[in-house]
């Protein structure tokens, strides 16, 4: 390759390259980190949820594991890596952008919009269970009151049922909170998939993939902390209750 | 700075790695360990997982630092949060009110 070819190619404006940014490194840079302060808030979000959790759990820890303790551990596991695996898929995603293999790309995208969905259906029948037993908090479903059978959750003597309904409150605000930001990740994929079929993206333009791959990751990261949070809080109390 | 483009082999260690911690919170969480341990292990296990995330999967570990210190203000922020709230909370009735 020719001395000067490299500088040449960099000198010409890449037709992506908004008029406000000097070149396509700078405009990656400001790309991500905007994306960055945007997670920013998300983790705020997500924080006062959790924080939420702590004061709840640490007040009524006997209801809390009962109530988790009646979570299917199988699911919640088998989600988890569900979504681990898709965010490997996004990560190479992302690599196969950035080296410029764009059939591979195309490929990884589909495959961690299949993990996405795939969550989202075990996350259904979890959330169909619920309501078969009648966990669903409140009267949020007409006809279906929160009415826990006190025998099927072996709930202590002198548990209340109200503070099995608080962890199902933070139960399903945490998980459904969670699995929308699963609905918009994967419509956000779609767009990217989109683009990528069409060729728009290249080893010189891929921020939009990237950080797309930083929302999916973090979105991944607040389900790493909600499975031992949510289903295994009271696992080792088992054999103490009846 | 120039992008630096990870090695997928570095992605598939990561992987496995968050497939070995996620293994290893569900068959710790059926032991019964003395006081908070429990809930101890498996929040060092799960930040362990989220610290391999971000630095390798988000790639914060090749980031600038502009980039690090944006997710250390956030920490820092959930920081004071989490602090002044556990605080009132767990005080409360510490003095008898009048």
């Amino acid at each position: 390759m020719p001395e000067g070819l490299a500088t040449t190619h960099e000198q010409a404006a890449h037709g992506a390259l908004q008029h406000h940014f000097e070149n396509m490194e700078q405009q990656r840079e400001a790309d991500t980190l905007g994306m960055w302060v945007f997670l920013v808030t998300e983790i705020m979000f997500f924080g006062g949820m959790f924080l939420a959790y702590t004061l709840y759990r640490y007040k009524y820890p006997e209801a809390f594991a009962a109530a988790s303790n009646h979570l299917d551990i199988k699911l919640g596991a088998t989600n988890t890596v569900v979504l681990i695996f898709s965010s490997f898929t996004m990560a190479m995603a992302v690599y196969s952008t950035q080296v410029g293999k764009r059939r591979n790309s195309i490929v990884f995208l589909i495959l961690t919009m299949m993990l996405g969905l795939t969550f989202l259906v075990i996350k259904a029948v979890e959330y169909h269970d619920k309501y078969v037993s009648n966990l669903i908090p409140g009267t949020l479903i007409p006809g279906h009151p929160f009415n826990p059978n006190a025998h099927e959750l072996h709930l202590p003597p002198g548990v209340s049922t109200g503070h099995v309904e608080m962890f199902y409150w933070i139960y399903f605000a945490m998980t459904g909170m969670h699995a929308l930001h699963m609905i918009i990740g994967i419509g956000v994929l779609t767009v990217i998939l989109i683009l990528a079929w069409r060729g728009r993206f290249s080893p010189e333009y891929h921020a939009p993939v990237e950080i797309t791959g930083l929302y999916w990751h973090f979105v991944d990261i607040v389900w790493i902390f909600l499975f031992p949070l949510l289903y295994l809080l009271g696992r080792h109390m088992e054999g103490h209750m009846g | 700075m120039s992008e630096h483009i990870v090695h997928p082999r570095v992605y598939l260690v990561v992987f496995l790695a968050l497939l070995v911690g996620t293994g290893l919170t569900a068959w710790v969480a059926f032991f019964d360990f003395p006081g908070p341990l429990n809930a101890v292990i498996a929040l060092t296990i799960a930040v362990v997982k989220a610290t391999l995330v971000i630095m390798y999967f988000m790639h914060v570990r090749y980031s600038s630092r502009l980039v690090a210190l944006m997710i250390a203000s956030a920490l820092f922020w959930m920081a004071i949060l989490f602090a002044l709230t556990i605080s009132d909370y767990s005080t409360r009735g510490w003095l008898p009110l009048t």
